[in-house]
């Protein structure tokens, strides 16, 4: 039976080999179909977060579940089975650059279906009409601008209609229009697809305007969550800082150095 | 006793030497993987095929061209010692012997190297570099399957088919220049190779070794490509160490395999 939280993480730590622990003791929930943000400053295992959900990574503490089943449980024949029912979007998109727009898209439903040929390139075509790239099928990667390149790849990510969809900072880069465009397609595709979305991100004003909820990550620490107005109305200094872009705060603006009128010969 | 940069030095070098075992470990595991999923290349042929191209056909111009250099020269030095002697009419042999038991297997396996190994290292750890290997492992779709072993079933069917164009290119470019330039005894030439070459000793030797210099310089390159760190740097210095080490390699091998097989003759 479907449980209602598609995925649950609770009392997650992590490391990188005998390393300084990258999360410690994280507890979050991922409701179905809602756009949850997971934001931080760089630095703050957001990514690692989104590994952990994937499977790539086990964690050292605790446990991840998704969709039921504990991810650190599952053999990697398990995984592969989990994994086809996510879709995951690149920071730069990830596109394979030896295929075209279209094949890059139906790689999955090749590799993962029996379909045969004529459906596929129904389904491609259906994909690459919902990210407005039906046009450029037939083009390379390089052919295309960073903005056209996301949404080929969320195309991709979306191939073959996952219960989750993971976007690793996926506003990076991109001009105004592009950005606004990918936001927009976070947003309806979601809703469209009747799926579950996870926005890795420290575009603040962009992701709050297109999310359900939001986590936030300081340090490796979950420091705060809530809904967008409540993120905004955060009192806790990091997040403060960071939903307002403030120069200076906990994240100091100048680094350590010795007294300034000692170092210019004041004293 | 030694002084602290002494055992500093030593330190060092130890490192070095663990480092040296773990990585051939990597390795060794890295090849036990491929050949363990290679289910899906021999499943899905045109996976190979497609590289075959890449691998195979677009280092025909290259082999062919260093070839035909190759067995002119030969046919000029050849006919230049072998005059001395008064045995200008074995130059026939002379030239097919070098080129199937050396000089083919080992100087195609070097162009090979450079030429092909260099493109699937780079082409590897870029894949790595762009987060595209990650991509396909997010698709559920295992690199090793669908990247790795194709290229390397390609590179170790292309080595020796390569290797007999080199030398029968080199056959043709000691001809041009021992029979049509100089004017040595055209049936002489050819009835005298004809007799000389051996099918098992020589021909059969020849394929031998540039089959295993093949799994030799695909196993370097895509591993070195798979291990790259996914940096600029890290990827043109895999290129550089795949070029190197399969260099020498390559003529190691080449040593302790013409050492077992000629010990006799």
């Amino acid at each position: 039976m479907a449980t209602e939280n598609l995925v649950e993480i609770s009392g997650v730590s992590y490391a990188y080999g005998k390393g300084r622990p990258v999360l410690t003791d994280i507890n979050m929930t991922i409701p179905r179909g809602k756009v949850v943000a997971i934001m931080g400053i760089s630095g703050s295992g957001k990514t690692t977060l989104l590994r952990l959900i994937g499977g790539v990574l086990k964690p050292t503490h605790g446990q991840v579940k998704v969709d039921g089943q504990l991810t650190n449980e599952l053999d990697s024949e398990g995984l592969y089975r989990l994994r086809r029912r996510m879709g995951l979007l690149f920071q730069f998109g990830a596109l394979f650059t030896d295929l075209s727009i279209f094949d890059n898209v139906a790689f999955q439903m090749r590799e993962h279906t029996n379909l045969p040929e004529s459906m596929i390139r129904d389904l491609v075509m259906m994909k690459l009409q919902a990210v407005g790239l039906r046009g450029a099928h037939q083009l390379t990667p390089s052919e295309l601008s960073g903005g056209m390149a996301r949404r080929a790849a969320l195309a991709r990510a979306i191939a073959l209609d996952p219960t989750l969809i993971m976007y690793d900072e996926p506003f990076t880069g991109l001009d105004p229009i592009s950005l606004g465009v990918i936001a927009n397609l976070v947003r309806r595709l979601n809703d469209a697809l009747d799926t579950t979305s996870i926005v890795v991100t420290h575009d603040v004003q962009e992701a709050l305007d297109i999310v359900d909820y939001v986590y936030y990550l300081s340090e490796g620490v979950m420091v705060a969550h809530g809904t967008p107005d409540e993120i905004r109305a955060a009192r806790d200094p990091r997040v403060h800082q960071f939903v307002w872009g403030e120069m200076d705060g906990p994240v100091a603006f100048r680094y350590p150095s010795r007294d300034f009128r000692a170092e210019v010969g004041l004293v | 006793m030694f002084n602290r940069g002494g055992i500093v030095n030593i330190r060092h070098v130890g490192h070095h030497a663990i480092d040296s075992v773990l990585r051939l470990g990597y390795a060794t595991r890295f090849i036990a993987l491929t050949l363990l999923h290679s289910g899906t290349s021999f499943r899905r042929p045109r996976l190979i095929v497609r590289e075959l191209y890449f691998s195979g056909v677009l280092s025909l111009i290259i082999i062919l061209v260093s070839g035909l250099f190759v067995g002119m020269v030969l046919g000029f030095q050849g006919f230049h010692t072998l005059q001395t002697y008064g045995s200008e009419s074995a130059l026939g042999v002379l030239v097919a012997l070098s080129l199937v038991r050396e000089l083919g297997p080992v100087v195609a396996a070097l162009l090979f190297a450079s030429r092909a190994g260099s493109a699937m290292t780079a082409e590897i750890g870029l894949m790595k570099a762009t987060e595209q290997l990650s991509a396909m492992e997010m698709m559920a779709v295992d690199p090793i399957a669908r990247v790795v072993a194709p290229r390397f079933w390609a590179g170790v069917i292309s080595m020796p088919l390569l290797a007999a164009l080199f030398s029968a290119m080199g056959v043709f470019g000691g001809y041009l220049v021992g029979v049509v330039l100089i004017g040595v005894d055209e049936g002489s030439f050819w009835s005298q190779m004809q007799n000389a070459v051996d099918f098992r000793e020589d021909i059969l030797n020849g394929v031998i070794k540039s089959c295993v210099f093949g799994v030799a310089i695909t196993w370097i390159a895509l591993f070195e490509g798979y291990d790259a760190p996914p940096t600029a740097e890290g990827v043109s210095g895999a290129t550089t160490r795949t070029v190197v080490t399969s260099s020498l390699v390559i003529l190691g091998l080449d040593f302790i395999l013409t050492s077992f097989m000629f010990r006799g003759v």
